[in-house]
């Protein structure tokens, strides 16, 4: 039996509950998709297919036991290389952690693990995600299944390709500007940032603190919502964890309609400088959610325009601090010491050695935003800019129930094209920053595809803690647009022909 | 007033990454590229605005005064790139006694 | 430089200023950020976990007992403390540190603008506290190679262990007018610290295993001005009465470069104890720039007023009301109480007394006899190896007529020795005195026999001459007598 690679995750899950299909058949399915696969796409880091199947095996056995498993257990799933893993390299897509197994692992991980899921691998990223592209990874770009000379979104990429290519049903990403949303927007799959303090950041490995906030990545919004009601949930290892319930994220995903909604388009996020067929779909998707029952009003959140520039002062600030312990001495690449050199030496050539290119232009700006004499006029100030796009939120959501946005300005881009005006690949994310900056919920949902056939991602903004409207706002319109094409999006990318 | 490449060398210094003369020379265009996009933060938000540091406002998380679990040492050094006698090996320390 | 300089004459030239950093381990179960054991003497890095060995991923969360014990303690020195407050980063490199930044606070201390009123030679003086912040300690370095020390060492091993457990850093404003006693308004200073500290319960306070560490900050301001003269920052100071040598030192060497025409270098020295001086540490090429921040990975710490207040309800008595409830209680005159204190005795005093030796003979056992052997030993009081209840236990026997003050004090020395409680030592060494009535009579009859014109003056009612006699039947003894017991025999003997 071959089980249908296509089906979302929430489906295989009710095969294997109603003993139509096993956890091993499914994993050695996508185990074999993801070595057809991977060559081309680059999308997988570290993949375990013995451990796959043990753990898939498991699974099979426990519930053949009559044991009440999880409602995604025996479900094969891929893991950004930035978790903290026990059983598989971390490396954050960088020559500093190459080969580093970290001795524990992460919340979320530890989460997948308790609800059986299957890991089947650590999937690529921009370097200690800083990128947009999955361009910066030491181990070479990942590429887009929609288009292979393209770039997947990033920082990851790796994630978002993994279900786009149907490697994987479901995986997990961290997003601290929009690496899970625009990957997520680029590949034609559903990518959610839940609110900050939703889901642990324990073992996530840190790039800009306040910012960043695991999340699922999957093919449809029920499956997304199935994930990060078990990845989600209060950790007391991470302070910024809140104690608090969540809303029903897997009732909402499947809500009927959209009456009584209230949706704002944001006004500073569109026209100049965004792509016309980005600008079409997103129209298109917004007559959808009026014609499932929303309201649709404009809003306009003023100070969103600044939230670029002081997300480029507090995340390197953030990240030149986070990454500071990457020096050689207790774990990672050491580099020149050859029994002369000082500690301070050595320190100084592992970290020229081990940091590429964009990770120490950031570490530099951000040792500059926070150096003395420098402090109030950029770091100082982007807190500031951040209070005031808290308070455009605020304002907003005393109108509205969610803003709605494309989560980019373009599609997919090609391979090579930004990498060297570091400018225009901060712009991928200029859509998505202000939920980072403000902390609430947001998500990216597929839009339809340009002229060119590539994907394009609406993004929803929610009120912190109120993330089950991203999902009722997600799955209605997801339905809406199966329903126009006659399947999902992700279906004609089934259709094509994977190849470098 | 922009960063020159002495300035990058010093930074490069502070962040403890060597950085060769034509490393320094590449960035400072780079960084003032970037510094002048993002100059524009101070300008917007006045005295009276407070800075935010968090997403979600909350205050006193605590842990109460328990000893859980500690690695063992083996753990403690799986990573290390050189160890001795349980301990951390690193090259000589030159600074303070 | 090698001009000696006389300190009470550098006196009438330099007003010394100092600043004090004293920086005190807090003796809470676990770590500041982590469920690691603070304990001391484990073998390496097993007391270690990703938090504190900064491990990527890991996060660290403030334990709850610090925040307490820090709060405790800026009520003890008479401060304010923050309705809000924040940790910060303070970023810089080095191999003991695992972050390679020190999670501290910056400008928003959890206690500031506090004091201490001290008491040197009937005198009081006011030390301000600028402010007490929360922070973690570093690892450990083991220099190999070379000298041993940093400098030419081959390498280094790194101890984890100790980072990570919580530190308070007190931090007083400039102490001026002290004059000629600055050194030892320093040293009462941190000794008040020590008792204070101890008597909150919140650290070891032990100077020789680290967990209570002075930097002083010396600087001379000629007399008449207003301008602050350069500070350097003295580290290394173990003991009590090395802040005193250190300061004193530093003030003496300040004074001769001044004097000279030269310009003090502000630096960082090291005192070392045997030689008693101080010497530079290296110097760094630039000021560090520690590009502090908020610690985004900790939410801020807004204590309560009603926790504070319930925690203020939690202070022992403050030191100096003690000290006068103390001095009352104990019916001591100035002059001895006074010597109780200045020989940091008075905790141990105390707690003698409490063991149940009358204050009398307590006071003299540690001010006397045990202030010698610590002075010997060139250790404090508290450092020997006798605790308050052995110190009673010896006097119990005195007091019960089992050993005389001669050989309480040949007890003290086994106990000290380690050979045990007291009574064991009475035991092993034999040293109980002779009760034995025929074997003491016998010896005070031969001594009788062998000073018949002695013995004649007591019969005729010079009983003071006894004393003679009395030397003698001891040596005879061995000691090992009760000397009460050998007079009474003597004069009914000669009555």
């Amino acid at each position: 039996m071959t089980p249908n690679l296509t089906a979302s995750a929430a489906e295989l899950a009710r095969l294997m509950a109603a003993g139509e299909l096993t956890s091993e058949v499914l994993t050695r399915s996508c185990l074999a998709r993801i070595e057809q696969l991977n060559p081309a796409l680059n999308v997988f880091l570290s993949v375990d297919a013995e451990s796959a199947l043990a753990q898939a095996r498991d699974i099979d056995a426990r519930r053949a036991a009559g044991e009440k498993l999880g409602p995604l257990a025996g479900i094969p799933i891929g893991v950004k290389d930035n978790f903290c893993t026990t059983d598989f390299p971390t490396t954050c897509g960088s020559r500093m952690l190459q080969g580093w197994t970290p001795p524990y692992d992460s919340t979320v991980v530890g989460k997948l693990r308790a609800a059986g899921l299957v890991i089947v691998g650590k999937t690529n990223m921009d370097e200690f995600a800083m990128g947009s592209s999955t361009e910066t990874s030491f181990y070479g770009p990942t590429r887009n299944p929609w288009d292979t000379e393209r770039i997947p979104g990033g920082s990851g990429g790796g994630s978002a390709a993994a279900v786009a290519s149907f490697m994987v049903p479901l995986a997990v990403g961290s997003d601290t500007g929009g690496s899970i949303r625009q990957p997520g927007s680029v590949t034609g799959t559903v990518g959610v940032k839940p609110t900050y303090g939703g889901v642990s950041r324990y073992g996530l490995v840190a790039m800009a603190s306040s910012l960043d906030q695991p999340g699922p990545c999957a093919r449809t919004a029920l499956d997304a919502a199935m994930l990060q009601e078990i990845i989600g949930g209060y950790d007391r290892h991470d302070s910024a964890s809140i104690d608090q319930p969540v809303g029903d994220l897997t009732g909402a995903a499947s809500a009927a309609d959209l009456s009584g909604l209230r949706v704002g388009v944001v006004t500073e996020l569109g026209g100049e400088g965004y792509e016309p067929d980005v600008l079409a779909r997103f129209d298109e998707a917004v007559d959808l959610l009026r014609a499932a029952g929303a309201e649709v009003v404009e809003v306009s959140c003023p100070s969103f325009r600044y939230a670029l520039p002081a997300y480029y002062l507090i995340q390197p600030a953030e990240l030149s601090s986070n990454l500071a312990r990457f020096d050689g001495m207790r774990y990672g690449h050491r580099a020149g010491d050859d029994g002369t050199r000082s500690a301070e030496e050595v320190m100084n050539l592992t970290r020229d050695e081990g940091f590429g290119k964009e990770a120490k232009r950031r570490i530099i700006i951000g040792t500059y935003a926070l150096s003395a004499g420098y402090y109030d006029a950029y770091y100082g100030s982007a807190q500031k800019v951040r209070t005031l796009i808290q308070q455009d939120f605020d304002r907003a959501f005393e109108a509205v129930d969610v803003l709605v946005s494309p989560t980019t300005p373009t599609v997919a881009f090609k391979i090579g094209e930004r990498m060297a005006d570091p400018m225009s690949m901060y712009m991928a994310d200029l859509c998505t920053i202000p939920s980072n900056m403000a902390g609430n919920a947001s998500a990216s949902f597929p839009a339809g595809l340009s002229e060119d056939g590539l994907p394009v991602g609406l993004q929803v903004m929610a009120p912190p803690m109120a993330d089950e409207r991203l999902y009722r706002v997600g799955g209605v319109l997801e339905r809406a647009l199966e329903q126009q094409w006659g399947a999902p999006l992700l279906a004609r990318l089934a259709e094509k022909e994977i190849s470098a | 007033m922009g960063i020159t490449a002495d300035d990058v060398a010093r930074l490069g210094a502070l962040a403890r990454i060597r950085l060769t003369e034509q490393e320094c020379h590449d960035l400072a265009p780079e960084l003032n590229v970037i510094l002048e996009s993002v100059r524009s933060v101070s300008e917007v938000a006045g005295p009276d605005v407070p800075m935010a540091t968090h997403a979600i406002p909350m205050a006193n998380v605590f842990r109460d005064d328990v000893v859980t679990g500690s690695l063992t040492q083996e753990q403690a050094l799986s990573g290390a790139p050189d160890q001795e006698d349980g301990r951390f090996r690193v090259p000589q320390i030159l600074g303070e006694e | 430089m090698t001009a000696t300089v006389d300190y009470d004459d550098l006196l009438t030239r330099y007003e010394p200023v100092l600043g004090l950093e004293v920086h005190v381990e807090l003796n809470t179960n676990s770590k500041m950020f982590c469920g690691c054991p603070t304990t001391f003497g484990g073998e390496p890095n097993t007391q270690v976990c990703p938090v504190c060995l900064g491990l990527p991923g890991s996060l660290p969360v403030i334990n709850c007992k610090a925040v307490e014990s820090a709060i405790r303690i800026g009520l003890a020195l008479n401060c304010q403390i923050a309705d809000w407050c924040r940790m910060a980063r303070k970023n810089y490199f080095y191999p003991d540190m695992t972050k390679n930044f020190q999670t501290s606070q910056y400008d928003e201390p959890i206690a500031f603008d506090g004091y201490v009123d001290l008491e040197v030679e009937g005198k009081t003086y006011r030390v301000e506290i600028e402010r007490a912040h929360m922070e973690e300690d570093a690892g450990k370095a083991l220099h190999v190679g070379g000298s041993g020390r940093i400098h030419g060492a081959e390498y280094s091993l790194i101890d984890y262990n100790r980072a990570g457990v919580p530190l308070i850093e007190i931090v007083t404003k400039p102490v001026k007018g002290a004059g000629d006693k600055a050194p030892e308004v320093a040293k009462a200073y941190v000794s008040h610290l020590r008792d204070l500290l101890r008597a909150l319960g919140v650290s070891d306070v032990r100077m020789e295993q680290g967990s209570l560490r002075c930097d002083a900050n010396v600087s001379l301001m000629p007399i008449g001005s207003e301008v602050l003269g350069t500070r350097t920052e003295t580290k290394n100071v173990n003991s009590l009465r090395s802040v005193e040598r250190s300061i004193r030192y530093e003030m003496t060497r300040q004074a001769a470069i001044l004097d000279d025409g030269g310009k003090v270098k502000q630096e960082t020295r090291h005192f070392h104890e045997g030689e008693g001086n101080t010497s530079p540490g290296r110097s760094k090429e630039e000021a560090e720039d520690y590009r502090y921040f908020a610690e985004p990975d900790l939410m801020p710490i807004a204590p309560s007023r009603e926790w504070v207040e319930e925690l203020r309800g939690t202070l022992p008595e403050p030191p100096a009301e003690r000290r006068r409830r103390l001095q009352a209680e104990w019916g001591f005159s100035d002059i001895d109480f006074g010597g109780i204190v200045s020989s940091g005795a008075l905790d141990l005093v105390d707690a003698t007394v409490v063991a149940g030796a009358t204050p009398g003979a307590s006071r003299k056992w540690w001010v006397t006899e045990l202030a010698r052997r610590a002075n010997e030993a060139g250790v404090e009081l508290d450092a020997l190896a006798i605790t308050p209840a052995q110190v009673a236990a010896v006097q119990g026997l005195v007091d019960d007529g089992k050993v005389n003050d001669k050989l309480a004090r040949q007890v003290i020395e086994g106990v000290l020795a380690g050979e045990g409680e007291p009574a064991e030592v009475v035991e092993k060494r034999g040293l109980a005195v002779v009760s034995d009535e025929g074997a003491l009579s016998t010896a005070v009859d031969e001594v009788i026999e062998r000073n018949p014109e002695v013995a004649d003056k007591i019969r005729a009612g010079k009983v003071q001459a006894a004393g003679a006699l009395i030397g003698q039947v001891m040596k005879a003894m061995k000691g090992q007598a009760d000397a009460a017991k050998v007079r009474e025999l003597i004069l009914s003997k000669l009555s």
